[in-house]
């Protein structure tokens, strides 16, 4: 080995520690990124879960709105329909529910046990929307402008603190950029 | 008032650690060697202080104290005694504390085991190990203390012991894989023992061979029980996934690989002594990378522990200190170091060289690809990237390769320079022969893959070249067998482990290329032809065990109208967590293992059922624990028992009789 | 929060743990041998470090089964992969795209492959300066060590 070539595996340590600690910087890495925002709501073809009536992307537009994905069998969903529920009713904000790859009976009974603060709800009970909108896991919830655009998406749980840190900024942000 | 005297010792070994930096280092300065030796006397302080810390959490478990958290998130009144036993180290703080009671052992094996070291070298290697246990010893206490009350508030029951880990396969995988990780530790000590004495000569090499000979076969051992575990365990039939922690134990175990062939070529001849050094500060900085990995969460993982970024810095911290220091030290020293290339391109040294670089590059790769996530969303926002397993086969492969090739040749090659003629004789008709049995196996597994006939004839070809080797040795001697049995034990050592490769490579393409594997729906009574077997499922019953309730098919499995055996794989739901888990049933035959599974009850009556036949799959592990054992035997050769006929010479030379030098 | 996430991650990674069969009903072999590798070599978005035929989790199962009504359309794996990655991204592929981010990915391989040859031919390239035994400062050592034993 000539000399300054002794130095080579400091270099690289040093910059694998830096790169390591950058790690600790990063977003959890199991928060995946959105690849849709931007886009317009993918489209669907499915039935309204009380009516039964087929729905389609065109039906979301018109005003913002958070398009939420639940299920029964998400733990997780419980959690947060209380606070779905206080956004609803205290700032009057429009929400759409994806009931996602559920029992529709089941869903149906668990909205008339919690209240149902939602606009409307869709069944996608293939899961086919939520392939398509990039979801992983319930719950999720995305803005959504008037023109049928993502532009947010929340993974996890909804709170009230979430909504007033994000959310509310997002919906507020299409008002007043809103063509 | 256990766990408190358990929580005190941890304290008493910490301490008794930091003496056994610090005393034996003013003896070293002062040259007073009465505080020199301290060191090996502390050793057995902090190993006993370890141990008895040890056995308070073990009998916290056993005794179901709820009011440590430990044992309150990772035990429960039913979980069998055995895994109440084994959960000590199922989770991130006992399995640390697991870590400091294989420290402490490997640090008391050093102390009373190098009679033939000068007192002021035995002191710096112990001096190295002893400020790695304090700072093992600091993590535990500060960041990561097993014996945490929960009081006054404690459950009434634990949480349970994550199912998967319910099993043999924790019992005695970490402490296997920890043996490894830890023993790494020997040859790093040894390492910056000469370095900071500036004694990077020859013996160093030669102290520290068997050292790392066995840690690098505690690793090899805990490396392959973890991939056989994982086979009958998580239910899918994989043995190898390239996820980052399973990296993480592969990278130390590349390195510790070519640290055990370097340290031959630096003992034997002299050469690669500052590579060699680097090699050992390598091995033990992928060894704490591995504990970083695994319990940082920077990176996710199958196998990681609940994470806390608190100890994960921690750890970096450490790592920084620890290897960031060691390659000061390197850089300084090595500055001076001049190189000579000693051997002629036919030696040995020239083959162990090509060993070395390619298995350090095969390490580096791996390091690329499984930190390469971090990197990409560093520098593209956040965007994330998955690196999995086409990448590492597709990278990993090619450079396997070439190695086997060198194996087969090198086998025959000698020190400083190697007849050309001894090297190649026969070769060409060893070629002939083993292409011919790699055909050979190609055809009885069915299938005349270029893969498998490839790498069979490659195994055969270093099998062959073994027995040449083997039969060198003995050829024109008379009783040549007995002569044989008379070999070495290093030579059988170099034998058995090379053999190893070649059973591990077989079984990997032939497990890789040759799986049948079909998910059908089956109802009772339905019968499904898999390969030339006929597999008959009978139905499910409900089965009880001591902490789930099972569901347990029974699959009767047919050969040419033959009945083979009867299969029950289960899947069980665990009380305490409501956890579902597939228990495989897998019928072994050396022509392949029959794997059944059973997926999710579907209408009426009828299962998901998973039936996978996989052809010489067993062969793996039965090479990696040939490979493990070779690293114990090479142990038991006359040259490490040299040391105690020396002894017996300098005490018959006390007592003033005369001895011819050995 | 990345704390609780982290812990409720974990949480349904075991409980997704039981791994799943996949019964699949397809028109022929070929068809199923093509969905078993590319559910294989897929990643689950939601799961810790598991491909899609590894997961038993909702999203795993939704993306099977899109997989599969894929290859029945007649997409080729090609078009099964571009579909998943716009909408999940890189991330969902276990084999990475060769785009500029991942050159350096690809490359190191060879770069690292292309200095170990350089390194090996360099030292080759040395004239063989003889069988070099230990030097006899280096003998006495050995003796001495020997001896103290």
């Amino acid at each position: 080995m000539s000399k300054p070539s002794v130095l080579i595996p400091i270099v690289v340590f040093a910059a694998l520690v830096a790169l390591l600690g950058f790690g600790f910087r990063l977003s959890d890495p199991r928060l995946l990124p959105s690849e849709n925002l931007g886009e317009p709501i993918p489209a669907f073809q499915l039935p309204n879960l009380l009516t039964g009536r087929l729905m389609t992307e065109a039906d979301l537009t018109g005003e913002p709105f958070l398009l939420n994905v639940w299920a029964t069998w998400c733990p997780s969903c419980v959690a947060e329909h209380d606070a779905l529920t206080a956004i609803h009713t205290q700032y009057g904000v429009k929400i759409i529910g994806v009931n996602y790859n559920d029992d529709v009976d089941a869903a149906r009974r668990w909205l008339e046990q919690l209240g149902d603060p939602y606009a409307f709800h869709v069944v996608d009970a293939e899961g086919t929307l939520a392939v398509d909108l990039g979801v992983y896991g319930a719950p999720e919830t995305f803005v959504v402008n008037a023109e049928g655009t993502i532009l947010y998406r929340h993974v996890g749980v909804v709170t009230e603190g979430v909504y007033q840190d994000t959310l509310a900024t997002y919906l507020a942000q299409d008002s007043m950029g809103g063509s | 008032m256990i766990v408190e005297l358990g929580h005190f010792c941890l304290v008493i070994a910490c301490v008794l650690a930091g003496l056994q930096m610090v005393l034996p280092s003013v003896g070293l300065f002062r040259g007073n060697l009465l505080l020199i030796n301290t060191g090996r006397s502390l050793a057995s302080g902090v190993f006993l202080f370890t141990v008895l810390s040890f056995c308070a959490l073990t009998y916290a478990f056993l005794t179901n104290d709820f009011s440590v958290a430990y044992v309150a998130r990772n035990s429960n009144t039913l979980l069998p005694w055995q895994y109440q036993f084994s959960a000590v180290w199922g989770a991130h703080e006992g399995s640390f504390l697991l870590w400091t009671l294989v420290m402490s052992t490997w640090t008391l094996l050093v102390a009373n085991f190098s009679k033939p070291l000068s007192d002021e070298f035995r002191a710096r290697v112990l001096i190295v190990m002893a400020g790695l246990s304090v700072g093992f010893y600091l993590f535990l206490l500060l960041t990561s203390n097993p014996f945490e009350r929960t009081l006054p508030f404690y459950p009434s029951e634990g949480a349970d012991l994550n199912p998967l880990l319910q099993d043999f396969g924790l019992i005695v995988h970490p402490p296997l894989l920890y043996m490894g990780y830890v023993g790494l530790a020997v040859p790093f000590a040894f390492a910056i023992a000469s370095l900071w004495s500036n004694q990077l000569d020859v013996s160093w090499a030669r102290w520290s061979r068997p050292w790392t000979n066995a840690a690098w076969a505690f690793l090899t051992l805990g490396i392959t029980l973890g991939s056989w575990w994982a086979y009958y365990e998580l239910g899918w039939g994989g043995w190898w996934f390239w996820d980052a922690v399973e990296n993480a134990s592969f990278m130390p175990w590349l390195i510790a690989t070519a640290l055990i062939h370097s340290l031959a070529a630096t003992e034997k001849r002299g050469v690669f002594k500052s590579w060699t050094v680097l090699l050992a500060v390598f091995g033990f900085s992928f060894s704490l990378l591995g504990a970083f990995l695994v319990r940082s969460g920077i990176l996710t993982s199958v196998h990681a522990f609940a994470v806390d970024a608190e100890r994960g810095q921690a750890i970096l911290w450490f790592i920084t200190i620890v290897i960031g220091g060691s390659l000061t030290l390197y850089s300084l020293r090595a500055w001076n170091l001049k190189s000579v290339v000693g051997f002629d391109k036919s030696g040995r040294e020239n083959f162990i060289l090509a060993n070395n670089l390619l298995l350090t590059i095969s390490a580096a790769v791996i390091l690329v690809g499984t930190l390469y996530p971090l990197a990409y969303e560093a520098l593209n926002d956040g965007a994330k990237i998955s690196v999995g397993p086409p990448y590492f086969n597709a990278v990993f492969v090619p450079l396997m390769l070439p190695l086997l090739v060198l194996m087969a040749f090198s086998q025959r090659s000698q020190w400083a320079a190697t007849d050309l003629r001894v090297l190649v004789y026969g070769q060409g008709r060893l070629l002939a022969g083993s292409t011919v049995l790699g055909v050979g196996v190609a055809l009885l597994l069915g299938a005349l893959d270029l893969w498998i006939c490839g790498i069979a004839t490659l195994a055969f070809w270093l099998t062959l070249n073994l027995g040449m080797e083997l039969r060198r040795r003995v050829k024109g001697r008379q009783a040549p067998w007995r002569r044989l049995l008379k070999q070495p034990l290093a030579v059988w050592s170099m034998v058995i482990g090379h053999f190893g490769i070649a059973v591990v490579a077989l079984g990997i393409v032939s497990a890789v290329m040759m799986s049948e594997e079909t998910d059908l729906r089956m109802a009772p009574g339905d019968t499904a032809t898999v390969g030339d077997l006929e597999v008959k499922f009978l139905g499910t019953e409900a089965v009880q065990g001591p902490n789930y309730l099972s569901d347990q098919g029974r699959l009767e499995v047919y050969r040419a109208g033959q009945l083979l055996a009867v299969l029950q794989p289960e899947k069980r739901r665990y009380l305490a967590s409501q956890s579902i888990m597939t228990e495989a049933d897998i019928l072994v035959r050396f022509a392949g293992d029959i794997y059944v599974a059973l997926g999710e009850p579907l209408s009426e009556g009828a299962w998901a059922v998973r039936i996978h036949i996989k052809p010489l799959v067993r062969l793996i592990w039965i090479g990696g624990v040939l490979i493990g054992l070779s690293g114990f035997l090479s142990l038991l050769d006359r040259r490490y028992r040299v040391r105690s006929v020396l002894r017996e010479k300098k005490i018959s030379e006390r007592q003033g009789s005369e001895t011819a030098y050995v | 929060m990345r704390g609780t996430f982290v812990v409720i991650g974990l949480l349904m990674s075991i409980l997704a743990q039981a791994t799943p069969v996949n019964p699949v009903e397809m028109p022929n072999d070929t068809l199923k041998a093509r969905y078993y590798d590319l559910i294989a070599e897929l990643r689950c978005p939601q799961c810790l470090n598991t491909n899609l035929a590894g997961s038993d989790a909702m999203i795993a199962q939704n993306l099977r089964e899109t997989v599969r009504r894929l290859l029945l359309e007649g997409k080729t794996d090609a078009e099964i992969r571009t579909f998943l990655f716009e909408r999940y991204g890189d991330f969902i592929l276990y084999d990475p795209r060769w785009t500029p981010q991942t050159w350096l990915l690809w490359g190191t391989p060879f770069l690292f492959a292309v200095l170990g040859l350089w390194i090996w031919f360099r030292i080759n390239q040395r004239a063989y300066q003889g069988p070099k035994a230990l030097d006899p400062e280096e003998q006495d050592k050995l003796k001495q060590l020997l001896d103290k034993g």
